[in-house]
């Protein structure tokens, strides 16, 4: 118990004194992990929102695919992208192995599965709400996934904070591509095993406690700047 | 939407620009605190940007292999000497040394205190089967024990439940041996450094087959054409340096020596 507080006293002073470390690796995860959500969204929102409109043969065996690679092990993931950027591997030649952009291609590989389930299991719902309107207005398909992902754009908020949230608490794969190197791949949660290596639990606490910090932060901010769940507009 | 993306754009501008190389070094190094000394100290230096990849031997030695860093320095003679015969490094070069220490439980259950030899503390640890715990890993600590276990006459293969191979870093197996008061065998820069010493203690050091030297291996640029073999040079002069050694010999931890610097000029 005593070493929880301590953390969070070391998490305090870390932010008190606005640490330049501190402030370094925070910034390069929400660099990271950002960056990560919006290219996964990009991909993501548009390919749930697709599987819930159309019907194809192997729709089903696509869906379960699909949740099944939300389990998607990290560790996994980094060593086929290690394995992938090293030097000896397929895309060696970018020479992108420990650099942020590494660690991004990771992420982007484990969150997308899971926000395109998320957002498919929303617009599946919504799908079957609109789909009479849609289909006698006479849309087109292209019409028809843009109007569900508008109107549904508050399920699909939470599907890419699900997604966030998956990438900022990540240490398995970021470890193995980004060799968690001081000043240029070491973030949050790679700096959190480290001191939990040294035994410097307290530090790693401390680290802990604002990493939580920052996913609340992102959320609230995320929140008001899409000004959802406010009064006269649920 | 447009005040995401400029908080987005702010968050991306930040690159960095400075001749750099990458080294792998093992956790036992990084741990020691020496590579916070010397690290500063070789960018004022020679200008160049050390970024440290901290791995265990084996994975350092895989790193070298695949050509993803310019350079490794590690602690498993026999497998550098694999590494260099094979080509993926152009010549081994020692650095310095420091020594590994058997700690376990200040009760001693197993009295290897009064052990003569490495050998003979780990008979005496086999004797009772009290609880060991190993890294496990493939790392040059690793390999050592395995080593000592094989010369005090044992395989470490074939033993029970109370040899716990956990297959983690140094920092993260001693805390696990803190948790369940275990003997380990641990280089003495990382027991120094560890913050969470719980009931252990030093118990047996001193014997020379505990001695554990750093070499520094460059990636060979016939092989991988890409690598920084300017600055790997550059290092490799700089880690040789009377600087070098004077950094080396001096650093200290609560008042101990921890590495003797040894690459011949």
């Amino acid at each position: 118990m005593n070493d929880i507080l301590s953390g969070i006293q070391a998490a305090f002073w870390l932010i008190v004194t606005l640490d330049a470390d501190l402030i370094e690796i925070t910034l390069r995860s929400l660099q990271v992990s950002l960056s990560a959500l919006v290219i996964a969204s990009v991909l993501a929102l548009p390919f749930g929102t697709w599987l819930a409109v159309r019907r194809f043969r192997y729709r089903r065996a696509t869906i379960a695919t699909l949740n099944a690679l939300m389990g998607l092990p990290p560790v996994v993931v980094g060593l086929i992208v290690y394995l992938l950027l090293s030097r000896s591997g397929p895309f060696g030649v970018l020479g992108l192995l420990f650099t942020p952009t590494a660690m991004i291609i990771a992420q982007v590989i484990i969150i997308t599965p899971l926000i395109a389930s998320i957002a498919h299991q929303a617009m599946r719902e919504l799908w079957a709400e609109y789909h009479d309107l849609l289909i006698s207005l006479n849309t087109t398909k292209r019409q028809r996934i843009m109007t569900l992902i508008w109107d549904g754009r508050r399920a699909l908020l939470t599907a890419g904070l699900a997604g966030f949230g998956r990438a900022i608490g990540e240490v398995g794969a970021i470890m193995i591509v980004g060799g968690n190197i001081d000043h240029a791949t070491r973030v949050l949660t790679t700096a959190i095993a480290l001191e939990t290596g040294k035994g410097d639990f307290e530090l790693a606490l401390g680290l802990g406690f604002v990493l939580i910090a920052l996913a609340l932060l992102v959320n609230f901010g995320i929140h008001s700047l899409s000004k959802t769940e406010r009064e006269g507009r649920w | 939407m447009k005040r995401i993306i400029a908080a987005f754009l702010i968050l991306f501008s930040t690159q960095l620009h400075a001749e750099t190389m990458k080294l792998a070094v093992t956790t036992s190094f990084h741990n020691s605190g020496l590579s916070d000394v010397l690290l500063p100290v070789i960018q004022d230096e020679i200008g160049i940007e050390v970024q440290l990849i901290v791995v265990g031997t084996g994975q350092a030695l895989r790193l070298g292999r695949a050509g993803d860093v310019d350079a490794i320095l590690v602690h498993s003679k026999a497998a550098e000497e694999t590494f260099v015969e094979d080509g993926y490094g152009t010549h081994r070069r020692e650095i310095m040394y420091n020594d590994f220490v058997l700690i376990g439980p200040e009760t001693d259950p197993a009295q290897i205190a009064e052990a003569a030899t490495a050998s003979g503390a780990l008979q005496k640890i086999e004797a009772i089967q009290s609880t060991f715990v190993s890294r496990g890993d493939d790392s040059g600590t690793h390999k050592k024990e395995t080593s000592l276990w094989s010369s005090a006459g044992f395989d470490a293969a074939s033993f029970g439940a109370w040899y716990k191979a956990v297959g983690s870093g140094m920092g993260a197996s001693l805390n696990t041996a803190a948790g369940i008061d275990a003997y380990i065998l641990s280089d003495r820069a990382s027991w120094l450094n560890f913050g969470n010493k719980g009931g252990l203690a030093v118990l047996f050091s001193g014997d020379p087959v505990l001695f554990n030297q750093y070499a520094y291996l460059p990636v060979d640029p016939e092989r991988h054409p890409h690598v920084n073999a300017t600055a790997a040079r550059q290092l490799e002069a700089w880690l040789t340096s009377p600087t070098a050694k004077e950094l080396i010999n001096t650093y200290q931890i609560d008042g101990e020596g921890l590495f003797t610097f040894n690459a011949t000029q």
